[in-house]
């Protein structure tokens, strides 16, 4: 009973993990509809400027996250004004194909400027080791993680139903040419919530780079985590997205956990199942 | 065609006139295969190399079908390159070593394959295609993967034995056959794909990309035609499968990873969709960089070819082939006469 309690929490927490990472994606797909597979380009930076500030300068790891998330938010914002924008109104293929070349880059030069084997990390005293929560044993990183990932997710829900950020970018997912008609500058918006999107991103990698290992191939490893999470979840829904990856993480460390024989394919196999049935997702808007 | 619409000046009013007119070879097309077939006495010419850029042309072309004429993108088509060359792998392991015959044999059985994914995936557009469509790559491969009684696993076939084909000629290590092999196969599937989209199917495959809704309103089995264009993209790519497994006599998982399907889709749109020869174009350009430059960098040679992908989908948004055609037809100053 306890072991199940734990492989579930673990679950949890990774389901956290893969929310953080994609839940700009998927809020940007509802905005400008651009499949943006470069997130997870975005996530690797995230962790490979934690390993630098923390490695190479001697930052501690609260500091570093901030560094992250302001630094990955910066690159994504610059990338989406030099290229990104002007792809806007081409095809899903043409976005997947630019932004699939642009993650091809990112391996290259990732391994160019930090070498190709997995990177070490020294993580802080206090965080790693377990620790005894209701009887159960339970590692302190994914405590963490749990509780960072739930407070991302309730601010975030929060921001966007309750500020007067959030509504202008509810407006523009709902639509964004009447949002523009009103007098929103929809394309300041679009860049602002990108580059959220992208530090976010970039703080999802920074904090799974201790659990999941990071090397120049993570961009094409979770990939299709991420893109799972998007398309069950429903584009440009906060919520839906927490619900796929949480599910999505359940699952995933459950099945490695119980059926490793099957590997992944379970996870494969439900998602194609669920497209088939909801093709637009779990709480995505039809077309 | 709509009675409503204006026939243009070079198209006869009898609809077997204009079909005639669309089949015509033209005289590059004569030409490309030509050349196509010369690099075998160009001395010094890497034969197998060559072959390996006429299956991945034939790959493309395959994929070309399905997303150049009938507008539907797949994330993983490598399922049926994949299921072509791994029973092509299992046909030359427990006895059926006839190759042509083999061939077939694996055509038939991505072609059903394709046909039950194109049942599956009729309704589902946009990001959930993509998503359905590499989901269903990722099952099989990890699935190939897994079951290591069975495909070797990670290993891949062993013992793959390919009797000569006609009887006559050997497989033999200077590629000789195999380019042959792999030539006269490619051609012959590309005379039946072209007659095929050159007929009312073709153009009716046209006409869904186009405009969905008024072809359904025509009268045109919309999405019956999904399943057929599956059906078709995916015998093709199973014996462009099959004939990387003959010409080599190896198969191993990587034949149907994710990585492939992006490949098969980056050299299309190189080339250039929705004219056939796009993908020969792409493959092509894509395979003879790709021995250039993992030769020159191991590492790095990906970023180059991210790189070519971006500056294609930014400069040359159609592709080489159609934006070579756009640049002659202004320089000659004459209305393109083919609809695709």
């Amino acid at each position: 009973m306890a072991s199940i309690l734990t492989v579930l929490f673990n679950g949890v927490a990774y389901g956290f993990l893969l929310f953080v990472m994609s839940v700009g994606l998927s809020v940007t797909l509802g905005m400008m509809n651009f499949v943006n597979l470069a997130q997870a380009s975005f996530s690797m930076l995230g962790g490979y400027i934690l390993v630098t500030a923390m490695q190479g300068y001697g930052l501690p790891f609260l500091l570093c996250l901030p560094i992250v998330f302001v630094l990955v938010g910066v690159v994504s914002v610059v990338v989406e004004r030099l290229i990104f924008r002007h792809f806007y109104k081409t095809d899903d293929l043409t976005q997947v194909l630019l932004t699939i070349g642009l993650v091809f880059m990112s391996i290259a030069m990732a391994t160019y400027v930090w070498g190709g084997t997995y990177q070490r990390f020294d993580m802080p005293s206090w965080i790693i080791g377990q620790k005894e929560i209701f009887g159960l044993t339970l590692e302190t990183y994914r405590i963490f993680l749990v509780g960072f990932g739930a407070v991302m997710a309730v601010a975030l829900i929060f921001g966007l139903e309750r500020t007067q950020l959030g509504a202008m970018v509810r407006a523009c997912v709902d639509n964004r040419r009447v949002a523009g008609a009103c007098g929103l500058n929809t394309e300041l918006i679009f860049a602002f919530t990108f580059a959220i999107g992208g530090g976010l991103a970039g703080l999802g990698g920074a904090l799974s780079a201790n659990l999941l290992g990071l090397d120049p191939n993570f961009p094409l490893r979770y990939l299709v985590y991420i893109l799972i999470v998007v398309s069950v979840g429903g584009m440009g829904t906060i919520t839906g997205t927490l619900i796929a990856a949480l599910a999505l993480g359940i699952a995933d460390v459950l099945g490695k956990y119980y059926f490793p024989q099957f590997g992944s394919f379970i996870i494969y196999l439900l998602t194609v199942a669920f497209m088939l049935w909801r093709p637009h997702g779990l709480l995505g808007r039809g077309a | 065609m709509s009675v409503m619409d204006p026939a243009p000046a070079q198209i006869s009013t009898s609809g077997r006139d204009y079909f005639a007119t669309l089949a015509r070879w033209k005289i590059w097309e004569i030409l490309f295969w030509a050349a196509l077939a010369g690099c075998y006495f160009v001395p010094e010419m890497d034969r197998m190399l060559m072959s390996r850029v006429i299956i991945w042309g034939l790959f493309a072309m395959s994929l070309d079908i399905l997303l150049g004429y009938r507008g539907i993108p797949s994330l993983g088509h490598a399922v049926f390159f994949g299921t072509g060359a791994y029973v092509a792998g299992f046909c030359g392991k427990y006895g059926w070593t006839e190759p042509i015959s083999a061939l077939f044999f694996a055509m038939a059985i991505a072609a059903a394959l394709g046909w039950l994914t194109g049942k599956l995936v009729q309704r589902v557009a946009g990001v959930g295609l993509l998503m359905v469509t590499l989901g269903l790559n990722l099952i099989l491969f990890d699935f190939v993967l897994r079951s290591t009684d069975l495909t070797g696993g990670d290993d891949g076939l062993q013992g793959i034995v390919i009797a000569p084909v006609l009887n006559m000629f050997r497989f033999d290590i200077y590629g000789r056959t195999a380019f042959w092999y792999a030539l006269v196969v490619a051609f012959i599937l590309f005379v039946a794909a072209r007659i095929l989209v050159k007929s009312p199917f073709g153009l009716a495959l046209i006409g869904a990309r186009e405009n969905p809704r008024r072809m359904i309103t025509l009268g045109a089995p919309v999405e019956g035609d999904v399943s057929r264009a599956f059906m078709i993209a995916a015998a093709l790519a199973g014996a462009a499968g099959a004939l990387l497994t003959q010409t080599t006599q190896t198969v191993a998982p990587p034949t149907l990873s994710f990585q492939r399907s992006a490949d098969v889709l980056v050299i299309l749109i190189i080339g250039g969709a929705g004219r056939l020869y796009g993908g020969f174009i792409g493959a092509i350009v894509f395979i003879l960089l790709q021995d250039y430059l993992s030769s020159i960098s191991p590492v790095y040679w990906y970023f180059w070819i991210g790189l070519l992908l971006v500056v294609i989908v930014s400069f040359f948004r159609k592709g080489l082939l159609p934006s070579l055609d756009a640049l002659l037809q202004r320089f000659i100053k004459r209305k393109p006469d083919t609809p695709s």
